[in-house]
């Protein structure tokens, strides 16, 4: 497949090098610390994976600060790395740390998953590196709190109410699951 | 390589690193961990393609992650209190261990 011209050009005229230095910076981060809270070999309690998946949430407002989205790095540190970690801190609290220490990969399990895991992102790369994807630069687009409020409440109303409920549906069932005596 | 191919090949790669958490690890907090990183690397996918499509006027992308977000954070709630309902009755966390449908 021939790319066309834009693709060949775009790169050097929007990516200065600090950019391009971040954005290395960060995906490196964001990848390490992904691996260290899935597969950590110092470590195997769930606590340091809670906290590695909390770097690599951090890095990963850092690649939306870079992608022009700061409302939503914002969004990603307040309610992911704030509010849904907190959650998963107080739950690792309430159940059994040792029994995870103490367990042993099964060969198993562990190789299916590598398998599987390999196969899966060997066709991805593979499948983008054959695609050639045009890049646009978009000029001057950032994702501007002002005009996304106006767009949240104007031609998204119905699906921002629809979300309302949800969230509080599943408030309620949160509640209803973890109370003592289900009846 | 242009800046939406990076972006791509970083998510499909972040989402493998999740894929492998959900699959090999059996605790059952640690699943939910591997499913929020494929999370997260379906919302960079988003972004980058909001940032270097077509259309970046009309902001599809940022709404959609917005959406996305939420609903994460109603399914980490959901999940975590049913780890806590499953381990009040089977005394575990492991997913392997949980094989019975009658508590």
């Amino acid at each position: 497949m021939q790319p066309s011209d834009e693709t060949r050009s775009i790169p050097n005229s929007i990516m200065p090098p600090l950019t391009d230095f971040l954005f290395y910076a960060f995906s490196g981060l964001t990848l390490a610390c992904g691996l260290l809270c899935v597969l950590n070999p110092f470590s195997r309690n769930p606590v340091t994976s809670a906290m590695f998946l909390v770097l690599t949430i951090v890095s990963m407002a850092g690649l939306f600060v870079l992608l022009h989205a700061f409302f939503l790095a914002a969004v990603q540190v307040l309610v992911y790395a704030g509010a849904v970690m907190v959650l998963f801190l107080f739950v690792i609290m309430l159940l059994d740390l040792r029994e995870e220490e103490r367990r042993r990969f099964k060969t198993f399990t562990l190789g299916t998953g590598a398998l599987v895991v390999a196969v899966i992102a060997g066709l991805l790369v593979r499948v983008l590196s054959g695609a050639l994807p045009v890049s646009r630069p978009g000029p001057g687009i950032e994702g501007d709190t002002k005009v996304l409020g106006r767009i949240l409440f104007e031609q998204y109303l119905l699906p921002f109410e629809v979300l309302s409920l949800l969230l509080l549906v599943a408030m309620v069932g949160a509640i209803l699951l973890s109370k003592k005596d289900m009846k | 390589m242009n800046p939406l191919h990076q972006y791509l090949l970083l998510s499909a790669m972040l989402f493998s690193v999740g894929l492998a958490g959900a699959l090999v690890r059996r605790h059952a907090i640690l699943v939910l961990v591997g499913i929020e990183l494929m999370l997260n690397a379906a919302n960079l996918n988003f972004l980058a393609f909001w940032r270097y499509g077509g259309n970046p006027e009309a902001l599809t992308g940022i709404m959609f992650v917005i959406f996305a977000i939420a609903v994460a954070a109603a399914e980490a709630a959901v999940g975590l209190a049913l780890i806590i309902s499953i381990y009040r009755h089977l005394r575990t966390s492991n997913v392997d261990e949980v094989n019975k449908l009658n508590g």
